[in-house]
């Protein structure tokens, strides 16, 4: 039976070359290239890799973001997805966290229903927020389980078998399929877009077109989606000031740990 | 001329670009030093699907444009000259003229091979006396019964030892000069076929260029590309082409000692300041990205010509002869601009100036290129 498996992809700022504007503490976006965001492209690879492994695996992409962000959804073609669909709508626009995953949510449902869906791929994170709250999100509002910091894969009928990164260690996780899972970058390492596939996918006639849905193809309510649907209000952004500066003791080892005494107890460390 | 980029063209810039940063700039330097043919390069080129860019869907090919191809080939330059020889030399030197004037048996079993990343191929024309006068052939093929006998022998070809077959030109007529030339398609495991003395180069080291060698080397008839006594013309037409893969080479080396050169003189303090600060350093980069530009022109114009159908061998050899002479001026500018550690192998500028050097050199030097833009430009009035 053919695994069905989704792929949530974003076109992001090539973080690695932008600055920051040190007013505002937003990114300052002008003349920065736009690129598929990097943990993305290791969940689409790791999509790529079982289809390599099992033949029989259909990959859907799926992005929100505005018209140029098809760019995204036709690398990840090229890469190697089947079907590719840009989810693009003013009512989407100011879309916090939050409401970004409940409209990919809601078009997850609607390719669920028709199709069926065995997995669902997410980055961990995307390098413009840094947030890595869309994917987890997506599986509470679809009811899904959620493995995130994937960085090893196995799927074996039905169920998946997981190596989670956490801070010092790993997790082997065992859970029944469908599920959603948020790939780190140690999963793999993601492949060229292939120069025939590329012709295929762009330009005037492409074997493959990607799909355009608006907010009239999903069955979300308007006060869901965008800036009414989001309930984060940024009250400051800032970049943090170093509160702690460091104080060199002077003198021979007695004179220093004699200091640090001092010191510690001024603290009322010790 | 419209020179702008179509969206699958950006594409494949973009892609190949990142291939050459991460894949190939990588290797450069130790793969100059050691001479190592990277043959993990050349699958990961085949893979990606570089040597069917400009070519027939039909035949495997990606169905892209001559201008995507060359762009692929100015990329993989900005970061390892040796690379895109290894894409060049198969794709351009060896299928071009299979794909032109091979029946549809040698298309299937050789030019398909290329285009889908199975094998390469090489293409065999100089010899020791035959350089510049690539006419005087001493190689010969004589027909016995099915098959020719081809004796001599061929020096300086890219591949020797590393692509597994050849185009070959040899004399089938010793009376009639060039008309008596013809190409053959032959296989580097043919009993008869050997591989000399490999050079030991100045640049583009790690593609070997050597000496093959052929006694009493018997090949069916069916290897005979195009007709007997098509030899010089078949060749002739592929240099055309490749000469503009030439100038895209030279163009990308320059654009690379260019990227180098631009952040080097931000990081290098004299004087207390920046070194780009100076206005006699900004000069030379001024000049430096003029003629890098200028190129970029030549090179887009006799693409345009190339896709539009329009004959391009003279500005084929206009964008060749500009391009391999601007690199090598903008490499000597650029270890200039890094002083004595431009010098050392600490830096890549000095491998790009010794990569440079080649680009004047083969697929006709620059003097053959003067030859045919006069040839072309002092027309003889009627009588
Ligand atoms: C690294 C490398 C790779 C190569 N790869 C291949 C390959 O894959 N296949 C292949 O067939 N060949 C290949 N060649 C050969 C290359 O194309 C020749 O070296 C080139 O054509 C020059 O020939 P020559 O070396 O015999 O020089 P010569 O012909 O001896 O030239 C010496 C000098 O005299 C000049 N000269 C000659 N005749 C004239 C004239 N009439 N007027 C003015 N100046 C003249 C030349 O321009 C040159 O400056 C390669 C060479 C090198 C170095």
């Amino acid at each position: 039976m053919k695994l069905k498996v989704l792929v949530c992809i974003k076109q992001v700022p090539d973080t690695n070359n932008v600055k920051i504007d040190k007013e505002t503490g937003t990114l300052i976006r002008k003349g920065i290239k736009s690129i598929l965001n990097p943990e993305d492209k290791n969940a689409l690879e790791e999509a790529l890799r079982l289809k390599d492994e099992i033949g029989d695996v259909f990959i859907t992409v799926l992005s929100m973001g505005p018209n140029q962000a098809s760019v995204v959804v036709k690398e990840a073609i090229a890469m190697g997805a089947d079907r590719g669909i840009l989810l693009s709508d003013r009512n989407f626009a100011g879309s916090d966290t939050w409401a970004t995953s409940a409209i990919l949510s809601s078009a997850i449902n609607k390719i669920k229903e028709e199709d069926g869906l065995d997995l669902i791929f997410c980055g961990r994170q995307a390098i413009d927020g840094d947030t890595a709250q869309v994917g987890p999100q997506i599986a509470q509002h679809l009811k899904l389980p959620v493995i995130s910091y994937v960085e090893e894969l196995k799927y074996s009928e039905n169920k998946v078998l997981v190596k989670r990164a956490i801070e010092d260690g790993h997790y082997i996780v065992e859970c029944p399929t469908p599920v959603l899972l948020t790939a780190v970058k140690q999963l793999n390492t993601p492949r060229y877009p292939n120069m025939k596939r590329i012709f295929e996918t762009f330009g005037e006639n492409p074997e493959r077109p990607i799909e355009t849905w608006t907010a009239e193809d999903i069955s979300l309510a308007k006060e869901n989606m965008g800036l009414n649907g989001s309930p984060t209000r940024v009250k400051k952004i800032f970049t943090p000031s170093r509160k702690f500066e460091g104080e060199f003791l002077q003198g021979n080892l007695k004179e220093v740990a004699r200091q640090l005494i001092v010191r510690l107890k001024e603290r009322q460390i010790i | 001329m419209d020179l702008s980029l179509t969206e699958q063209e950006k594409m494949v810039q973009s892609v190949v670009r990142e291939f050459a940063e991460k894949e190939v700039g990588p290797i450069a330097a130790e793969i100059d030093k050691t001479e190592r043919f990277p043959t993990e390069t050349l699958k990961k080129m085949q893979k990606l699907g570089l040597y069917g860019l400009p070519y027939p869907k039909e035949y495997g090919g990606a169905g892209g444009s001559d201008l995507s191809y060359y762009l692929a080939i100015e990329e993989l330059s900005k970061k390892c000259a040796t690379t895109s020889v290894i894409l060049a030399a198969p794709a351009s030197l060896c299928a071009w003229p299979i794909m032109k004037y091979g029946n549809e048996d040698q298309k299937e079993k050789y030019f398909r091979a290329i285009v889908e990343g199975k094998r390469v191929g090489g293409f065999a024309l100089t010899e020791p006396g035959a350089g510049t006068d690539s006419a005087m052939q001493q190689t010969t093929a004589t027909l016995e019964g099915d098959h020719y006998v081809i004796n001599g022998s061929k020096c300086f070809i890219t591949g020797a030892g590393q692509f597994e077959f050849f185009v070959v030109m040899a004399m089938t007529d010793k009376t009639q000069r060039t008309r008596g030339i013809s190409a053959f398609i032959v296989e580097a495991n043919t009993p008869g076929f050997s591989v000399g003395k490999i050079e030991d180069k100045l640049g583009i080291r790690a593609s070997a260029t050597g000496e093959l060698i052929f006694e009493d080397m018997k090949v069916p008839k069916e290897c005979l590309l195009g007709k007997e006594g098509e030899g010089f013309k078949i060749a002739m037409q592929t240099l055309d082409g490749g000469r503009i893969g030439i100038a895209a080479q030279a163009l990308g080396i320059a654009e690379g000692a260019m990227e180098e050169s631009v952040k080097y003189i931000q990081e290098r303090v004299q004087f207390g300041k920046p070194i780009g600060s100076f206005q006699g350093i900004q000069w030379y980069i001024a000049e430096m990205e003029t003629k890098i530009n200028a190129a970029r022109g030549l090179m887009y114009d006799v693409i345009y010509k190339k896709q539009k159908g329009i004959p391009f061998s003279k500005e084929a050899s206009m964008a060749k002869l500009f391009s391999s002479e601007m690199a090598m001026w903008v490499t000597d500018k650029a270890i200039q601009l890094h002083g004595g550690y431009g010098f050392t192998k600490d830096y890549p500028v000095e491998r790009m100036h010794r990569d440079a050097k080649i680009t004047e050199i083969y697929e006709g030097t620059s003097e053959v290129q003067k030859m045919v833009i006069a040839s072309h430009t002092i027309v003889p009035k009627n009588k």
